[in-house]
């Protein structure tokens, strides 16, 4: 191709070609958004092999699991909402108020457990919808507008059930009709070689691989990741912007939904004030997991490992004899580290010259 | 070549984009007067001028974001008014934003496709989308191994080409090129002039927007210089040279002007003045009532400066 009229121009283009051609299969790996987050999950399970010794039976390390998809679960949305540029503050205790939907609904009105489950999938629905709505059209960031929606379905949750029920927690719906197959839905469990797993391990992984397959195989992963990245060339080249927003906002409405449901028909019955917290652990999982705070990179598989490690050091410290209270300043560490971790990595894989 | 001073006289087939006296108010801010601009396929139009000129405005109105206040547009002789980018698009005008180009961390062919992307059923069609993409740059000159990099990684010149090879793969029959060269080093605004000529050679219309009659003379059939809102000269190549254009560009009476007041100054600000006078008697711009096919909104534009 190195015809006379172009020779003026090609000598730089052959010199990127050759540093594209020396990049090594291990700096490809590093360039990957999720590398930081597994060199830390194997760090970390090596750690509380050694110092936790139950943390070396298979038991022990299924309710790692099961704690790890409760958090993976809601990381994975939240992770494609990351990707897509936004933050969902609301997002921990937008479960709550799902579950709260299903069983106040259906316990008052003594329906069929489903059809508090189908309310509550709405109500979801709707939350995510007016968080996406409001910020796409104000303009206003996320992290603003679902801060104010967090506090609004907090004080929802507490007020709404204090004045249905005179409790802080909603009544317990085991004895309503559809619950049984509902728990079996929801919240089962099974045993393989002895070890009991919840159904929510298997969820977990089937919605990251659904997230991470839309995300890398579907025109909607290629506009989430333009819509976080660049959201002006994005709509320049007729990405639907706002509706791709939306939409990312209905699926984190969408998981607090599935959570929701997996917590009430697990324990019966929900604690109005729960969930508060929860959206920072979703939010470091992702972050942890290799997902740019500034939108328009990452992976739901780097989530999904960030939730895992969150899962081993809350699981860890306990099998380690540890004062639980240490959990938060761990957590903390993580954050800090994963980050710092993340940035040095990515500096030195993309780094071209 | 057809070469007109005026958009007045007609030629046989209608060209592809045609302005005619057009005007642009935002409010009570008079943003552009009276212009007239038209390109034809095979053509380039050179659009110049200083900051503030009103450059972007007529790009805007061009590229269909805006509608012009009086004045009409015309694409392949029928008149049109478009409500949005879109539609302009769908009429084969499409935009090449310095900035707006592209999504850096994203690899280049999800780049090159994104808005427009191949599917089989479901799923993307990766393996079309690459090899495609790796042809159409190879048909530009661009010779990338890996159109998997973030374009982010390229060079500021070679981006400006994707956009423009994608904005040409997707049937862009008019391509509107916004100071394409202006964040560019030599070499690369090189490489950019290059490939405005290979999509003129490919029978393709441009408008090109720039400040830098260096780039604008060598690729350019016609050019429109634009100041404060006014055409200052519409011409063809054969009508101008390029030290006139460079000189009308340089607002040759205000450098004039600029050369007396430091005159006046004396010492050694007085010798920097001799020397830019003598810049400007070099670029062929002492008299502007001399200079070839001069409209008459010019000088007046001129004298309007305080």
């Amino acid at each position: 191709m190195a015809q006379t009229a172009q020779a003026p121009v090609t000598p730089p283009l052959p010199t990127l070609d050759e540093r594209v051609g020396r990049r090594s299969p291990l700096a490809r790996l590093l360039a990957r958004p999720e590398a930081g987050a597994i060199a830390g999950a194997i760090v970390i399970y090596i750690f509380f092999f050694i110092v936790a010794p139950p943390f070396r039976y298979a038991a022990s390390f299924s309710s790692v699991l099961y704690v790890t998809s409760t958090y993976g679960l809601m990381a994975t949305p939240v992770a494609l909402l990351m990707i897509g540029g936004e933050f969902d503050l609301s997002a921990g205790v937008a479960v709550t108020s799902s579950a709260l939907a299903a069983s106040l609904f259906s316990y008052e009105f003594t329906t069929n457990a489903w059809v508090g489950v189908l309310v509550a999938l709405a109500v979801s629905l709707f939350i995510g919808f007016l968080n996406g709505w409001i910020v796409v059209k104000t303009g206003i960031p996320s992290f603003l507008v679902t801060l104010g929606t967090f506090f609004m379905l907090q004080g929802i949750n507490i007020a709404l059930t204090q004045t249905i029920t005179n409790q802080v927690a909603s009544p317990d719906i085991s004895t309503l009709q559809g619950f049984g197959s509902a728990r079996k839905v929801f919240s089962a469990s099974f045993t393989i070689a002895g070890v009991n797993i919840r159904t929510s391990v298997i969820y977990w992984i089937v919605f990251c691989v659904i997230a991470t397959w839309i995300l890398l195989r579907t025109r909607a992963g290629n506009w989430i990741f333009s819509a976080g990245g660049h959201a002006q060339s994005a709509r320049a080249v007729g990405v639907p912007v706002a509706r791709v927003k939306i939409g990312l906002f209905m699926a984190v409405g969408l998981m607090a939904w599935f959570t929701g449901m997996h917590t009430l028909f697990l324990f019966d019955t929900i604690q109005s004030g729960q969930g508060v917290g929860n959206e920072f652990v979703y939010i470091i999982a992702a972050v942890v997991g290799g997902c740019l705070l500034t939108g328009g990179y990452g992976s739901a598989v780097g989530a999904a490992i960030g939730a895992l490690i969150f899962g081993m050091v809350n699981q860890g410290i306990v099998y380690a004899g540890w004062n639980p209270d240490w959990f938060q300043f761990f957590v903390g560490l993580l954050l800090l580290g994963a980050i710092l971790l993340n940035t040095y990595i990515r500096r030195r894989a993309e780094a071209r010259l | 070549m057809t070469s007109t001073k005026d958009t007045n006289d007609t030629k046989t087939a209608a060209p592809l984009v045609r302005l005619s006296k057009v005007s642009k108010h935002y409010g009570s801010i008079i943003a552009l007067t009276d212009i007239d601009l038209e390109v034809s396929g095979g053509e380039v139009t050179c659009v110049l001028g200083d900051n503030g000129a009103g450059k972007s405005t007529l790009i805007k109105i061009v590229s269909g974001l805006h509608q012009p206040t009086t004045g009409t547009y015309e694409v392949d002789g029928t008149e049109v008014r478009f409500d949005s980018p879109r539609q302009a698009l769908e009429r084969g005008i499409a935009t090449v934003y310095q900035d707006l180009a592209v999504v850096p961390l994203m690899p280049v062919w999800r780049n090159f496709f994104l808005g427009n992307e191949v599917r089989k059923g479901p799923r993307l069609d990766i393996a079309f989308m690459k090899k495609t993409c790796r042809d159409e740059l190879l048909a530009m000159g661009i010779d990338l191994r890996d159109v998997d990099q973030p374009i982010g990684t390229l060079s500021g010149g070679e981006r400006q080409c994707v956009a423009i090879s994608r904005a040409v793969y997707f049937g862009a029959k008019v391509l509107i090129l916004d100071e394409p060269t202006a964040a560019l080093g030599v070499k690369q605004s090189g490489v950019v002039l290059k490939y405005i000529v290979q999509a003129r050679e490919r029978g393709l219309g441009v408008i090109f927007i720039t400040h830098n009659p260096h780039h604008a003379y060598p690729v350019g059939d016609r050019f429109l210089l634009l100041n404060r809102g006014r055409s200052i000269g519409y011409y063809a190549k054969t009508q101008i040279t390029r030290d006139e254009l460079t000189g009308l560009m340089a607002g040759g009476a205000e450098l004039e002007a600029l050369s007396h007041e430091l005159e006046s100054a004396g010492g050694a600000v007085a010798e920097a003045a001799h020397a830019l006078g003598e810049e400007v008697t070099g670029l062929g711009i002492g008299n502007p009532g001399q200079r070839p096919g001069t409209p008459a909104g010019r000088d007046g534009g001129r004298t309007a400066n305080p």
